[in-house]
């Protein structure tokens, strides 16, 4: 095997968000490397988010990802009430809590059950997994319609909602329709149950990670639409707005995306990272069945990130019917937010992980600037250094089974790559 | 006769039309057993050659690759069916045919020599001949299933060609311009939300684009007189469906 080179290629990656490739060179044995290309064509949302209303960000910004609008939407407003001073709580901020609930079990079930276990199961997709377990795949789909029925009725649809505005909602559901609702979540819940137990027994290759985790948190409840602060599993963490005091986007040579590193070093956000660092916050429920499917204190094997998924969905549809159940129609349905000179910082937990939103307002109202960092370019580097160990770790399997290890690699992420606010098209050079 | 096949292929765009297939929860499976899927990346890692019976495209044009892709793409299908705004005016990334995309990449990056990419997002049409545009973003499921069972039928697609206005009407509901005196499109607006934003006591912002004939003259001053000043009418025109003709004027 002297002087042999490997060289591994997926050009157009399947069951993922977006479009991106695989690039893995190993020589004499050592992965030279291992990049996540992204062709995605760069939208420009940042630039074009300039002049702007300070009303239009959640409309806006909700089109950078089909998969999570709601991500979207509400780590803009969190930001832009924060420039403005205004703080959402009581019954409107139960309401956003809401409708996030419904993309996270929306979007989880979507992962689960369309996008990630075919892969453990041999399947191509889910169709074709229909044609032998139709009733598991059945299942699927009734949860992942059930958190859909949240966003429809709260948010009015369940890709890129209309009912959400800064300060809250145009309009807020009324009892019957949500008790209806709840109806529908009662089943669901049986459906997230057995989602935990059926991907527990699920075949998980060997792999431990040392990458640092970041997660918002919320000292009263598992944090989702937003956050008071950010944990970190080294060190004590930081306040919201001392976000890019820690994480600078950086370009990386010979990388098709921007990289984002916590204070130097490599890390990662999403369902690993919640679990490990908020987990003491789950419902007894979601916590038991995380026991039971043998998470233990932390979870650092990424491809057990489909276990941690399932246990968040039965904590969301949980979550959902508490609040349904406490729910007091707000009047009216949003607080007004007067414009003012300022710069405001925002964070909610996107199902993938961290999405962070800044934004500079002028007294006109308008956007003088904005930033945003996606998940997915905050976890690009933990998923390239993932990539390298398990290539190193398998370089006895032949290209076929390795390439498509690489590829469940990056699918544990579920790695949202049409978020190209912040990636770069870029032609990697070869000699 | 064998199975029609269809694909799914998206261009610079954010997934959400092409996930409204996967929305079809109820009808997922009944229609994977009537096509065969021969292309979804979203959905499927396998994948076939075309040619297709049946493609949708999402997203539009922003790079020279892209612009031969769906040139290749048309040559594949027997039918082409354009879905979104995206793909049917340019979507959001369109507002850069309205600045400077060089000054637009170097707000976002360090090093914008690396962004390739063209001065314009145009739709699919303004590349190749299309046989359907379906207007939204995201578009409607109800609208997609109408369109995939006719072309799988061999039929044309039978959907409404009206303004919000009419779905309103339909629903029974007040209007929020004339009730509330909140400004809204809904009159210039293509149908096929069913009037959601008025459902939820607000202003219709135009995501489905313009309908045939928009009236647009007649209604800004009534926008106006809504409380909208020119920045706020000149804006709300230039959002998802920007490089629509219908509205330039
Ligand atoms: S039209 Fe809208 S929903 Fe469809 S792909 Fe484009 S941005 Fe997404
Ligand atoms: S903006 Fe207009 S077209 Fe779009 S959902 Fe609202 S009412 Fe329908």
């Amino acid at each position: 095997m002297s002087h042999r080179a490997r060289q591994l290629k997926v050009s157009s990656l399947a069951r993922v968000e977006g479009e991106g490739a695989l690039h893995v060179t190993v020589r004499d044995g050592v992965v030279e490397r291992a990049d996540l290309q992204i062709y995605e064509p760069p939208r420009f949302f940042e630039a074009l988010l300039r002049g702007r209303s300070y009303t239009e960000p959640p409309d806006i910004t909700a089109r950078i990802c089909g998969i999570c609008p709601v991500a979207y939407q509400t780590s803009a407003c969190n930001a832009i009430e924060d420039a403005c001073g205004v703080r959402i709580d009581g019954a409107i901020r139960e309401l956003r809590r809401l409708l996030y609930c419904g993309e996270w079990i929306s979007s989880h079930a979507l992962h689960i059950y369309l996008l990630h276990a075919p892969d453990f199961l041999g399947y191509p997709d889910a169709i074709a997994l229909a044609t032998d377990h139709r009733e598991i795949v059945e299942r699927g789909l009734l949860l992942k319609k059930a958190g859909n029925a949240i966003l429809d009725l709260v948010g009015g649809r369940a890709i890129h909602p209309i009912n959400v505005r800064v300060g809250g909602f145009y309009s807020a559901p009324d009892h019957a329709r949500l008790d209806r609702l709840a109806q529908q979540l009662r089943p669901a819940l049986d459906a997230a149950v057995a989602t935990v137990r059926w991907v527990a027994g699920f075949d998980f290759p060997d792999l431990e990670l040392e990458h640092e985790l970041l997660a918002a948190h919320d000292p009263a409840r598992y944090a989702i639409e937003s956050g008071t602060s950010l944990r970190r599993s080294a060190g004590t963490g930081f306040e919201v707005d001392a976000f890019s005091n820690h994480i600078v986007e950086q370009q990386v040579p010979h990388s098709t995306a921007l990289h984002a590193s916590l204070d130097g070093g490599r890390y990662l956000t999403g369902p690993l990272a919640r679990y490990t660092l908020n987990r003491a916050q789950l419902s007894p429920l979601a916590s038991r069945l995380a026991a039971e499917a043998g998470l233990g204190g932390e979870c650092r094997n990424p491809f057990r990130s489909i276990v941690v998924r399932a246990v968040e969905t039965v904590y969301a549809v949980e979550e959902a019917l508490r609040l349904i159940e406490a729910y007091r129609p707000p009047e009216p349905p949003y607080v007004v937010v007067p414009a003012r000179d300022g710069v405001g910082h925002g964070v909610s937990e996107a199902p993938r992980g961290l999405l962070y939103h800044r934004y500079e307002i002028g007294a006109d109202g308008l956007v003088r600037s904005a930033t945003i960092v996606p998940p997915t370019a905050q976890n690009q580097a933990a998923i390239e250094d993932d990539l390298r160990q398990v290539v190193a770790a398998n370089l006895e399997l032949g290209d076929q089974p390795l390439t498509g290890l690489c590829e469940r690699t990056i699918r544990n992420y579920d790695p949202c790559i049409s978020c190209s606010t912040h990636f770069l098209d870029l032609t990697v050079e070869r000699q | 006769m064998d199975t029609p096949t269809l694909a799914v292929f998206k261009l610079a765009s954010c997934d959400g039309c092409q996930l409204t297939v996967l929305d079809c929860e109820d009808e997922l499976l009944a229609l994977a057993g009537r096509v065969r899927i021969a292309h979804f990346l979203e959905a499927t890692s396998a994948v076939e050659p075309g040619p297709y019976d049946v493609t949708l495209v999402e997203g539009s044009i922003t790079t020279a690759a892209d612009a031969e892709r769906i040139r290749q793409l048309r040559a594949e299908s027997k039918v082409l069916v354009a879905i979104g705004a995206c793909a049917t005016a340019g979507g959001i990334q369109a507002l850069r045919n309205f600045g400077d995309v060089a000054e637009f990449a170097s707000v976002v990056y360090a090093r914008p020599d690396y962004i390739e990419t063209l001065a314009t997002s145009t739709a699919v049409a303004d590349h190749v001949p299309v046989d359907f545009e379906l207007r939204g973003c995201p578009i409607d499921k109800h609208q997609l299933l109408e369109v995939l069972t006719a072309f799988l039928a061999g039929r044309k697609p039978d959907l409404p060609d009206t303004s919000v206005c009419t779905e309103c009407k339909r629903r029974g509901l007040t209007c929020v311009m004339v009730a509330d005196g909140t400004p809204c499109l809904g009159p210039v607006t293509h149908a096929g939300c069913g009037a959601l934003c008025p459902a939820y006591r607000r202003g219709c912002f135009g995501c489905f684009g313009p309908m045939t004939k928009p009236n647009v003259a007649a209604l800004i001053p009534r926008l106006r007189a809504a409380g909208m000043s020119d920045g706020d009418v000149d804006r709300v025109f230039h959002t998802f469906n920007a490089a629509s003709a219908g509205w330039s004027s």
